[in-house]
């Protein structure tokens, strides 16, 4: 079998970016805050949620519903709907799904919402039962939860690619800084490279300001056609390439790539671009390894390369590799699968101007990434698309 | 076995809470515990292209064969990367922490996430074991390659993970049973502080009783498992201060279900075997579900000595075996009650004991020797289901293939 030729995506534009903000915790249901998500997307478009035809729902505490709950509760009557329950790649997924979809003509408008609430206990019950090879051979054996399974990801990269604490530390500490302009980010204090080293270690050789703070919070968007949103008057940017993959190299003892490594020359070609025109990047960052191999993955440094790279470039939103320019999960906050969303949402507004304090000079084309699902020893899902300033 | 004799409790203090590992397990993954119990590394392997399936699954990655039994699987392992947990949300291993976790490349094919022992080195050779943990269900737990080092057995977590019987005090409940002297010695000698062994009506001379008192460490207390109020007695002065029970309840009587007064043997055996079982559950049994946590010094596990019998009747000892059976039954809710508390029930299955009633079976038959090792070992290694001696363990293999081959073989 040979992939066949993947075609373009004609005039599929994302449009209002929404944030509910975000809550170390919350009593509410996630329906709340999918309630909220919609509220605002349907506000901020001038489209009543009763008119979106399409909806694509992403979430892990939405249980015992699932999306077609959803357009009951919220009082939505949708012609399609989808349920992406793949974690930190639901938003490339779901982009992806709502574009054919509204290319094709069977949805006019999706709204593409992931929300996810933290109640106090929320956090160690989602790790005990995430996955089943997780609940029967992950868990039980210490229970470290995803803190384990990246420290083994991170061991195994430190040992194989020279990378040190410090190249993490940069990393975070740039984010920080990104975040510290970012009204929505849950961390508002600045963050030293001495104060990362010091930090206390959770699950050796990850340590405190590796790990993302789970809490409460929804981002969503609008998929439509470009004559949709030239005819409701609102700003928008293109969607221009996109890849998504599961399970890939299974053949490699401990994950040193992620799907994007296989994918990677199929994105750039239907975008019609290379990582030199990348302007703007989020990565899916739950812990900073996954940024590194992203960089990788992605062409912006080879294999291995990632440590070298974060010493000889400047992340922040004013610096020359303008990377999560809002603070990422690392310091917004992950809440559940919104986690994806967030890096969507945000190059949304930087390719917008939209981006207030934060603005990245001169941002044309951006891209967003996802990861997610360590169903066993890695994470299984990993996606990413390449989005366009509409002028 | 150098670890210190632990400190007399402080009566004032809180005695700490049992609490249990994350318990849930998939339909397939409790076939590990099979393997776990009786101390086998086995894991699912496809029976039409030998690949090695981990963690269990419901088919085949490589050829979608539905076909995946246990199997005995090569235990080693290469450690490709290993972390040391220190923060954990749950409740029972933050008791623990830290932990120290590999992911471990196995010989046998699939990469497995197991606790690592704290004799491992990085990137080294391990061997891979499946262990019961505290609540019965299985986990992986990797020791260095090669021979132990002094002490290896004082790992904190392969301590939760067996009920090795250093300075524990133990009950042994009937000094009658052929081998008590012989179990005596050998709990002794793998370091147990003191035995108290229970004697029904002491008055009665025996040169057995005798030599069990001179066993220096051995203590006789008055105890009749047919007899509420002496078991009562008896719990209510040491139920708190157990951290073993050794059931060697022992009353053997041939004879077929024709005999006259067969049904009055039954009932005889059955006021020593079960029901004597069910009167140390309710007061021993009860302290210990309570104290699987207490400190440095733990309820550990209740070992019940029981006759291959108790699973298939046997011609010459119809109404032994159909005690056995009933004390069996009892064994497993004991377990299931004691499971709660994180405390092990060991069932040691035995065949013909070497001793003057079972004269005319011919041989091989088990000695108090090899019982008592067996018991032994059974607890440092924390199984679950034991088969000791060569008759037993041509009963189990014999059983796993056909039962009912068995069953006509025997009664025929």
């Amino acid at each position: 079998m040979t992939a066949g030729p993947r075609q373009a995506y004609r005039d599929v534009v994302l449009t209002v970016p929404v944030t509910v903000p975000y809550q170390r915790y919350s009593i509410d249901a996630a329906h709340w805050w999918f309630g909220a998500a919609l509220r605002q997307l349907s506000k901020a478009s001038g489209i009543s949620h009763k008119d979106m035809d399409g909806l694509c729902a992403a979430s892990f505490s939405l249980a015992p519903d699932s999306a077609v709950a959803l357009t009951q509760h919220l009082g939505m009557s949708v012609r399609w709907l989808d349920t992406v329950p793949l974690g930190g790649a639901s938003a490339v997924a779901s982009i992806r799904r709502a574009a054919r979809a509204v290319e094709s003509g069977d949805a006019d408008v999706v709204a593409c919402i992931a929300a996810d609430t933290n109640h106090i206990d929320s956090f160690r019950q989602s790790l005990s039962n995430f996955s089943r090879f997780a609940q029967d051979a992950v868990y039980p054996m210490g229970a470290g939860g995803a803190n384990a399974s990246f420290a083994h990801l991170t061991r195994n990269y430190m040992d194989r690619f020279g990378a040190t604490r410090e190249d993490f530390g940069r990393i975070c500490v740039a984010q920080r800084q990104n975040a510290l302009s970012n009204p929505n980010a849950l961390m508002k204090k600045p963050l030293t490279l001495d104060a990362y080293m010091a930090a206390p270690p959770i699950s050796d050789p990850v340590h405190l300001f590796d790990c993302v703070m789970p809490c409460a919070g929804a981002d969503a968007f609008l998929v439509m056609r470009e004559e949709t949103a030239r005819a409701q008057g609102l700003d928008f940017v293109r969607l221009t390439g996109s890849i998504e993959r599961h399970h890939s190299f299974p053949e490699d003892p401990v994950q040193e790539r992620g799907g994007w490594a296989r994918d990677v020359d199929d994105l750039y070609a239907m975008a019609g671009t290379s990582p030199q025109g990348i302007d703007v990047l989020q990565t899916y960052d739950d812990y900073p390894v996954i940024i590194m191999l992203q960089f990788e993955d992605l062409g912006f440094c080879g294999k291995g390369e990632a440590p070298e790279f974060v010493r000889s470039h400047d992340l922040t939103f004013g610096g020359d590799f303008p990377q999560n320019t809002g603070g990422g999960q690392l310091s917004t906050g992950q809440a559940g699968a919104a986690g994806g969303h967030l890096g969507v949402v945000e190059t949304m507004r930087q390719l917008m101007g939209q981006a207030g304090d934060r603005q990245v000079s001169e941002a044309r084309r951006g891209m967003a990434l996802g990861f997610g699902m360590i169903n066993y020893e890695r994470g299984l899902s990993s996606g990413a698309v390449i989005l366009e300033a509409s002028a | 076995m150098t670890r210190p004799v632990p400190p007399k409790k402080n009566p004032l203090l809180r005695t700490q809470v049992p609490l249990l590992p994350p318990q849930p397990r998939s339909l397939r993954g409790h076939l590990l515990i099979a393997a776990a119990a009786t101390g086998r590394f086995a894991l699912q392997r496809c029976a039409e292209c030998g690949t090695v399936a981990y963690p269990a699954r419901d088919a085949c990655s490589e050829c979608l064969s539905p076909d995946l039994p246990l199997t005995d699987v090569p235990a080693g392992g290469t450690l490709l990367s290993e972390t040391t947990i220190r923060n954990t949300a749950d409740p029972y291993f933050r008791r623990l922490t830290p932990i120290r976790q590999g992911l471990i490349q196995s010989d046998a094919g699939p990469q497995i996430i197991a606790f690592l022992h704290r004799d491992c080195t990085p990137n080294g050779r391990v061997t891979l074991s499946l262990k019961l943990d505290a609540g019965g269900q299985p986990v992986v737990f990797a020791f260095p390659e090669g021979p132990a080092a002094p002490d290896a057995e004082e790992d904190p977590i392969l301590r939760e993970l067996t009920a090795d019987p250093l300075h524990a005090r133990i009950l042994l409940t009937d000094g009658r049973h052929p081998a008590s002297v012989a179990l005596c010695k050998a709990l002794l000698g793998a370091g147990a502080a003191h035995i108290f062994v229970g004697v029904a009506e002491r008055w009665k001379p025996s040169a057995q009783i005798d030599a069990l008192a001179a066993v220096e460490g051995v203590e006789l207390i008055d105890l009749d498992p047919r007899d509420e109020r002496s078991v009562m007695d008896a719990a209510a002065d040491l139920a708190g201060k157990i951290e073993i029970v050794v059931n060697s309840a022992y009353h053997y009587r041939p004879g077929s279900l024709l005999d006259s007064g067969a049904a009055l043997r039954i009932k005889d055996m059955m006021e020593v075997g079960a029901l004597g079982l069910v009167r140390l559950s309710q007061t021993f049994g009860a302290a210990m579900m309570g104290r699987g946590a207490d400190g440095d010094r733990p309820a550990l596990a209740w070992v019940n000595l029981l006759s291959i019998t108790a699973q298939l009747a046997h011609p010459a000892a119809v109404t032994y075996s159909a005690a056995q059976a009933a004390e069996l039954s009892v064994a497993q809710s004991l377990r299931g009650m004691l499971r709660g508390g994180g405390v092990r029930v060991v069932n040691v299955f035995h065949g013909a004991l070497d001793i003057d009633w079972f004269e005319q079976v011919p041989p091989p038959k088990l000695g108090a020797g090899a019982l008592s090792k067996g018991v032994v070992d059974a607890l440092k290694r924390g199984l679950e289901d034991v088969y000791l001696g060569a008759e037993a363990e041509d009963f189990r293999e014999r059983m796993d293939q056909n039962p009912k081959e068995v069953e006509r073989s025997r009664w025929t």
